[in-house]
């Protein structure tokens, strides 16, 4: 298969980018996604130009690393796959391909299609835990939850953080992420002492990181590669108001 | 060189008590005049700098990725163990260590292997109250599953995501502790050097990966928690930044580096499909619950499996098994998988695979409850392979997976260089010449949370304060770096550094895989020193030094398994016997299992780096069994 890509290229930061036209030639439909850039980086290095620089590293879809804005999707075509997981099967011989980086204000652009994501870690370290030091746990079986609250908690704990929900929401709002961890920690009696605390402060921080307010879209939940359900949003927001 | 594993005296099950005792400690408003690294944020590096955090110690903790939550750890899917016999099945610590030593095939530490069952339990309570949302039982209990090597279930899991959400238990507390201000932490940030100043780890070099920078750290200790090396076969289940790095500097700054040529080859993986592939995804060993595994009796049988009654299929681990079935340990499962495929039996593109099958387990209990297990596995399988699991069996073959050997460390994880200490895969201690699915987690969180912070005080009591910044090795390793650096980029040849990880990694698996022999080893010792030289002469390198470079990143990390893959070698010659993953032909049973030489090889090989072309140096710290009798490994 050949594909023509069109690339958004940027040095860093404070560069302008735009997109670039690239073939990407002999394409095989087993690949993956980011196999076919790889094969592309390969003979841009060979011509003596710089590969285009992109995040990944487990691409099995659980790292949360890739990020690529693919023909306007975040993480491309496939449902529920992030673009990692995504194989060239999926598309057609002779496509053109746009593809770009996250876009969200509190996610800056480092170079090419790499953004700076810092801003969930942050987010994470103003409440997102269980502040429980190494050593004075309980026997974890003193302590039963029922199966459905431990696959709820599961359900929102799967979220790898990769940003996705931010880059397809016009307002590049947070919520599906903050909630996520909200809900999972609410859910288990392990998270009570902290519960209001927690989303208040989780809140407050993604507030300050400049990301923009839910007006209901749920373009995040369509985008998710792990399918989190926008229902956290609202368990979120029913935490919020009784915190 | 004498290795002393300071391995406390006493019986079995006191010894880590003992040792905890005669551990001095740092009083509470000393431990902030310490500083430690922590290089890694994987499982064990998370755990150990949050801990360490909490202890009030100052800590800088470093990672590659652009998130601490990143880490390699966060793919693992199984499980981990621990001893706690919920299920009533007979398990105990006592069992735990004995599966967990006759699992490694006797080349692991009978103290160090007890100490990790006796801490494991210990775990998966600091997990739980973590908010980790592991799979429960109606009731509210803990539920758990079986793993290879075993025949209680031990292992607890969080569906197909356990090393996701162990992680981000560990990430959170690394976070409070980030929010806190008694850890930094660098993302972004490679280690390339470590510095030893007057005999002593004294600090790191790292390479800003967006900026470019190279700057120094110094502290009073450094905990390396980089991870494995598989990725040195290029094709492995292991993440594209995967690498041996950190660990090789070290190496190449006088850390004894330990039974390198003990990695293991996970039985169930997707199989290679073309030369397209940039990795191989692993099938979760979970899936050997109700998974049987088969080929075809007849050789080159090109029906589909549907069509192969009964009577024509070869369940060969339930044959040669009888009593661990489908559960048999990884090395013997990936062997067994390897002969079936060798007698031409193997299924799909280039006959190497066998099948995985679900039908029965299907039959059994509905295609929900087999959803609702393994759900993420399955599609996963479909979305790489275009197949549907549920209808047809699964295709897999062994894959280049986890890396037992790693830095030589004693009892207290502490290298034979003062002051560095390695944990997780990174080290060699706790699996021996082969690892028990669901024991990595186990022991990286082990070192993390509950061994390190107790040891690591001991030596900073006793050793007092590190060299300070300004000592000149500290200038002479980053100008080391940075010429490296800058040799690098200057490489103006005709290849990629991916098409040179390729072909060393093709060489390896053909010649130092799953099965070894002489003539080979010595074929591929022959082809990597010129492979190494054709690197340097003919690598090209794009970009610049002042930002995000991934080509530089890539090519720095090959130029380290261009060197370490020789040592890797070198030792798999070297161990002239059969153990775990460690398969030499000349070295069988008459029925083809492995055959240990407990006389001549029961020992630790620690490789002293004595300099470019100049032969390492072996040392051997001999294993004594104590408590357990030396047996032929027995899964029949
Ligand atoms: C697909 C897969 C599934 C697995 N499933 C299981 C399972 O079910 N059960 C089980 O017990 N085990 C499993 N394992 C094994 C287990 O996941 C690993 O052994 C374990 O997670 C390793 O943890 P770690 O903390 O030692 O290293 P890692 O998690 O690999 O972390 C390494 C850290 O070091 C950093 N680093 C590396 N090099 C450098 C450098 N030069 N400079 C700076 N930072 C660096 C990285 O950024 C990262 O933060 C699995 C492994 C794989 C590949
Ligand atoms: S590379 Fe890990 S989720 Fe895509």
């Amino acid at each position: 298969m050949n594909f023509k890509l069109k690339v958004w290229r940027q040095k860093d930061a404070r560069n302008k980018g735009g997109l670039v036209e690239i073939e990407a030639k002999g394409v095989s439909a087993d690949m993956s996604f980011l196999e076919m850039l790889d094969g592309v980086n390969e003979e841009l290095i060979q011509k003596g130009s710089e590969p285009i620089a992109f995040d990944h590293d487990c691409r099995e879809g659980i790292c949360g690393t890739c990020s690529l804005v693919i023909n306007g999707i975040p993480h491309g075509p496939e449902r529920g796959t992030a673009a990692c997981q995504l194989h060239m099967r999926k598309f057609k011989d002779g496509d053109t391909i746009v593809i770009e980086p996250w876009r969200a204000r509190a996610f800056p652009v480092v170079k090419d299609l790499v953004v700076d994501r810092s801003a969930f870690d942050r987010i994470i370290q103003a409440g997102g835990f269980v502040s429980v030091n190494t050593g004075s746990a309980p026997e974890a079986n003193a302590i039963p939850i029922g199966k459905e609250s431990a696959e709820r908690a599961m359900d929102a704990a799967a979220c790898i953080g990769c940003g996705a929900c931010v880059a397809a929401c016009k307002n590049a709002s947070a919520m599906l992420f903050v909630a996520a961890k909200v809900s999972h920690l609410a859910e288990l009696p392990q998270g009570q002492v902290e519960r209001g605390a927690r989303v208040k402060k989780m809140v407050a921080q993604m507030d300050r990181e400049g990301f923009g307010n839910c007006t209901n879209q749920y373009e995040c939940e369509a985008v998710c590669p792990k399918e989190i359900s926008v229902g956290v949003i609202a368990k979120m927001n029913r935490e919020y108001r009784q915190s | 060189m004498k290795l002393d594993a300071k391995i406390p005296a006493g019986p079995l099950a006191e010894k880590w008590e003992r040792r905890r005792l005669e551990l001095k400690l740092v009083n509470p408003a000393n431990k902030r005049k310490f500083e430690i690294l922590v290089v890694g944020s994987g499982l064990a590096g998370a755990s150990a700098a949050a801990s360490l955090g909490e202890l009030g110690y100052r800590v800088k903790c470093f990672c590659f990725q652009d998130s601490a939550r990143r880490a390699h750890s966060i793919a693992a899917q199984g499980g981990i163990n621990a001893a706690k016999n919920y299920q009533n099945d007979g398990d105990s610590v006592e069992r735990l260590f004995h599966d967990t030593l006759k699992g490694g095939d006797f080349r692991s530490r009978e103290a160090n292997v007890y100490r990790l069952a006796q801490v494991s339990n210990a775990i998966i309570d600091q997990c739980a109250a973590q908010g980790v949302p592991f799979a429960r039982e109606y009731g509210g209990a803990l539920a758990n599953r079986s793993f290879g090597g075993a025949q209680v279930s031990r292992t607890f899991y969080a569906r197909g995501q356990t090393g996701q959400q162990l992680l981000l238990g560990a990430y959170q507390a690394l976070s409070r502790q980030i929010a806190l201000g008694s850890v930094k932490l660098f993302t972004r940030s490679e280690m390339l050097d470590l510095v030893v100043a007057d005999g002593r780890a004294s600090g790191i070099v790292v390479r800003d990966l967006v900026s470019g920078k190279i700057t120094s750290h110094a502290a009073d200790a450094v905990v390396l928690a980089t991870g494995g090396y598989s990725s040195v076969f290029y094709l492995s289940t292991n993440a594209m930044g995967c690498n041996v790095t950190a660990i090789w500097r070290a190496h190449k700054k006088g850390a004894l580096f330990a039974n390198p040529c003990f990695t293991q080859i996970h039985p169930t993986c997707i199989p290679v499909t073309g030369d397209h592939q940039s990795k191989l995804t692993l099938m979760s060993e979970s899936l050997r619950n109700d998974g049987r595994i088969w080929a075809p009796k007849k050789k080159g049988d090109g029906r589909k499996p549907s069509g192969i009654p009964e009577s024509e299929r070869d369940y060969y681990l339930e044959r040669k098994y009888p009593g661990f079935g489908n559960l048999a340990p990884r090395d013997i499962a990936s062997r067994s998988a390897k002969e079936v495929c060798d007698e031409g039996r193997g299924v799909g593109a280039g006959g190497r695979g066998v099948y995985l099958d679900f039908s029965d387990a299907v039959k059994r209990l509905g295609q929900d409850s087999i959803r609702e297990r393994y759900g993420n596995l399955f599609d996963m399988y479909e979305k790489i392979t275009g197949e549907n699991p549920y209808q047809a069996p699964m295709r897999i073959y062994p894959a280049a997976h986890y890396a037992m050997g790693g830095l030589w460390v004693d009892y207290n994880l502490m290298s034979n260089l003062a002051g560095l200490f390695v944990i997780g895969e990174a080290n060699f201690s706790d699996h021996g010449a082969n690892r028990l699915g669901a024991s990595a987690l186990m022991q990286g969180l082990a070192d993390g949370y509950f061994i390190l912070p107790y040891t690591i005080g001991d030596y900073l009591a006793r050793n007092g304060k590190g060299q300070a910044a300004g000592h000149p090795e500290f200038r002479k390793s980053e100008s080391a770096v940075s010429s490296r650096v800058q040799k690098l980029l200057a490489a103006n040849g005709r290849r990629t550094a991916d098409s040179f990880h390729r072909e060393l990694g093709h060489l390896l698996w053909e010649h130092c895989g799953m099965a070894r022999n002489r003539a080979g080893l010595e074929k591929a010792l022959e082809r990597i020193p010129a492979l190494r030289a054709e690197f340097w002469q003919n690598l090209k390198v794009t970009g610049s030094g002042e930002d995000l470079n991934p080509a530089l990143e890539r090519a720095g990390r090959v130029a380290d398994f261009m060197e370490f893959a020789e040592l890797l070698c070198r030792d798999a010659q070297a161990r002239a016997e059969s153990c775990g993953g460690h398969f030499r032909e000349e070295f069988q049973t008459p029925d083809g299992e492995a055959l240990r030489d407990d006389k001549n090889f029961s020992h630790v090989a620690a490789w002293e780096y004595k300099g470019e072309s100049v032969d390492p140096e072996l040392h051997k710290e001999s294993l004594t069994f104590e408590n357990v009798s030396l047996e032929q490994r027995s899964y029949k």
